[in-house]
């Protein structure tokens, strides 16, 4: 795959970041590339700091590894040791690492704990411009900020603490463009499961997405971030959106963003890090956000997925290629060919994640949930992506709205969208989730089943146990 | 570099897995990521999908027994950033992937473990994976030097990205030797970052404009 920069005219925010952080070319024809932040939890990390110390080396730049704890953390008490001995003990790991690397970790005490994703950007850790890795697929979300974030394996954690760099082979670029404006209740979940659902979830391999068009011009940043984030689910490593005013307004006055002179500073360079108009694109896809509706997944991948007043597939319907995969995920989902997606019986309902478990994506929640009660037959965690998420969601009150309506108010952390805490699904449940995947067995039991859907969808399906159309509850 | 770290070649029976966009969550459920080594993964590897096959899944198949390829479809190992996915497939016992297509962190996770992926043709995929099945007993040659797969009934062409071949061949795959080799030159290239000084000077690298 020939790299296909554009010409120094017309270049993109990638081939800028990509270029600037190049250390130099290796014998094997890859990028040394220096990695400006690097974020570690404690699920991925434990075996590239054990590998370090196998190797006798030293952490090279510990003032840019910040570590959490959120994929083991319980979320009823986080209070030490926390009753789970395990993730006790993978705590306690992260939390020695930390000391003896000095790497600054912000856990429950520091009042900064919470998803990896969600507190790089609310700390202002997260800038544009920048290279961000971190062993964690989903770190895709910091492109939201304009800079060029992936995913990374453990060996790969260990050789940037040992040198700050990656060993990289340079993406193309396909540019997204989602013109026209979104109606009153579609979101930007609607949107990346939208876009999944055009291009597939192989459609991305081998591309970093650009998202552009006027739909990502009128979103929050909040709203990026849920977009980037599951680029990866479009097989995409990394996904980003230009930086403009709303990107710095988000991060002014925010701790670890600059202050005073390099505030003024930095605006500048990161002015200068965005695509230009005549920048050379390897693909370009045009979507429109105005036919946009609320979106469901059905399958067992965040590709298979229909608008809430849509059919499920009919096989006859299919390509002979496709028929396969379709009749297996619906043999897992236990649901109909050409059913409707709307009234599809829910047992759990999860709003939380890197995806959506910022205050907005809680704020949208709430509105939902003080219409009413939650099904009888529904259990229903609302977990906050940090504490920061947390604490404003008490100060507005979200908390009481939902502790009223019959959903559990929980301590930050991943929870129910992989299952590592004991947070799970049982048995065949099938759970509204605000999460990020409807892999088989992802929710943590082997047999449980996931709908994709916008926090508001799955607060008005925990209302009516079973999915609705959450523009009638608005 | 260690010579002995090279991987040339990779000799065995294969075992074939239909389906595509097997993610790793099914290669390896969360439940087995609460440690702090990877130790004993590998009996665990598709541990949910096995027992709802109740035996009939190709790693519970006896005629697949012992083989050190493993054939896959596409887009295989996408989702979750686990490097414990293919640490797991490893301490089972396979030595390469050939396939379709694969994820693009687990392909990069398979190298830094000096584990090779070779994609090839559909056309090709759809050929081998009959052909193991009908005679599951035959040695496959992967030869990452020459890019072939050779089999009973011939050979064939793989693709393997150079950057990843290279390190196969010259055992380098463990890139944090190849990293530091840098040496001050990581600090250069972080001087030229105005960010990496919290802005604190004014930049003294521009992109050209």
């Amino acid at each position: 795959m020939a790299p296909t920069a554009g010409t120094p005219s017309g270049r993109t925010l990638f081939d800028k970041v990509w270029d600037a952080h190049s250390v130099r070319e290796l014998p094997n024809g890859q990028t040394q590339l220096f990695i400006g932040l690097h974020l570690i939890h404690e699920v991925t990390s434990p075996q590239a700091f054990a590998m370090l110390h196998d190797m006798g080396l030293p952490v090279r730049f510990p003032g840019r590894t910040f570590a959490t704890v959120d994929h083991i953390i319980p979320t009823d008490s986080q209070l030490r040791p926390l009753s789970d001995s395990i993730a006790e003990a993978m705590m306690s790991e992260l939390e020695r690492n930390c000391r003896t690397h000095g790497i600054r970790f912000f856990d429950p005490a520091s009042g900064h704990q919470g998803i990896v994703h969600v507190i790089g950007p609310e700390l202002g850790l997260t800038q544009p411009g920048m290279t961000i890795a971190c062993g964690d697929s989903h770190t895709s979300t910091h492109g939201a900020f304009g800079a060029v974030a992936f995913g990374i394996g453990t060996s790969q954690v260990r050789d940037v603490l040992a040198t700050q760099c990656l060993t990289m082979s340079r993406p193309r670029v396909r540019r997204i463009e989602v013109a026209g404006k979104l109606a009153p209740g579609v979101y930007a979940k609607d949107v990346i499961l939208s876009i999944i659902r055009h291009l597939g979830v192989q459609g991305g391999v081998g591309f970093a997405y650009e998202y552009a068009g006027s739909v990502f011009e009128a979103m929050t940043l909040e709203e990026r971030m849920t977009v980037c984030n599951m680029s990866i689910e479009g097989g995409a490593r990394c996904g980003y959106v230009n930086p403009d005013e709303t990107t710095f307004a988000y991060l002014h006055g925010r701790e670890f963003a600059p202050k005073g002179e390099a505030w003024n500073r930095a605006l500048a360079w990161w002015r200068t890090m965005a695509s230009e108009p005549g920048a050379h694109y390897a693909d370009r896809v045009s979507l429109d956000g105005a036919g946009m509706g609320p979106t469901v997944t059905w399958g067992i991948n965040p590709g298979q997925s229909v608008g809430v007043d849509e059919r499920l597939p009919m096989l006859r319907e299919l390509p002979d290629e496709e028929r396969a995969a379709v009749e297996e995920a619906l043999l897992y989902m236990d649901l109909r060919p050409g059913q409707p997606i709307l009234g599809t019986k829910i047992d759990v309902a999860f709003i939380g994640s890197c995806t959506n478990g910022r205050i907005s994506d809680l704020r949208e929640a709430a509105r939902v949930a003080r219409r009413g009660r939650v099904n009888p037959g529904v259990r229903a965690l609302v977990v906050p992506g940090s504490h920061a998420v947390a604490r404003q969601a008490e100060a507005e009150g979200l908390d009481e709205i939902f502790r009223a309506a019959g959903f559990q108010w929980r301590e930050p952390g991943c929870s129910m969208c992989l299952a590592m805490n004991p947070d799970k699904l049982i048995g065949r449940e099938m759970c509204a989730s605000s999460s990020n995947r409807n892999f088989k067995g992802r929710q943590g039991s082997p047999t449980g089943r996931t709908l994709l859907m916008s926090p508001a969808m799955v607060a008005a399906a925990a209302l009516h146990g079973r999915v609705v159309d959450a523009r009638e509850l608005l | 570099m260690s010579n002995a770290a090279a991987v040339e070649r990779v000799v065995g029976r294969a075992c074939v897995l239909r389906g595509d966009d097997i993610d790793t969550d099914r290669i390896i459920p969360a439940r087995y990521l609460r440690a702090i080594t990877f130790e004993g993964l590998g009996e665990h590897a598709f541990e949910d999908d096995r027992k709802q096959a109740k035996g009939d899944h190709p790693l519970d198949q006896e005629r697949f027994a012992g083989s050190s390829i493993l054939i896959v479809g596409y887009n295989f190992g996408c989702g979750s950033s686990r490097e414990h996915a293919p640490q797991a497939l490893r301490r089972w016992g396979f030595r390469a992937f050939v396939g379709g297509s694969f994820g693009e962190i687990f392909f990069g996770n398979c190298g830094a473990n000096g584990l090779p992926c070779a994609a090839v043709s559909p056309e090709d995929l759809a050929r081998l994976m009959d052909l193991v099945e009908l005679d599951p007993q035959q040695e496959i040659v992967l030869d990452i030097e020459a890019r072939t797969l050779t089999s009973r009934a011939g050979t064939m062409r793989v693709a393997i990205p150079e950057g990843a071949r290279h390190q196969l061949l010259e055992g380098t795959w463990n890139a944090t030797a190849v990293l530091l080799d840098a040496g001050p030159a990581i600090e250069a290239a972080a001087a030229r970052l105005p960010y990496v000084a919290g802005f604190a000077a004014p930049p003294t690298h521009l992109p050209r404009s």
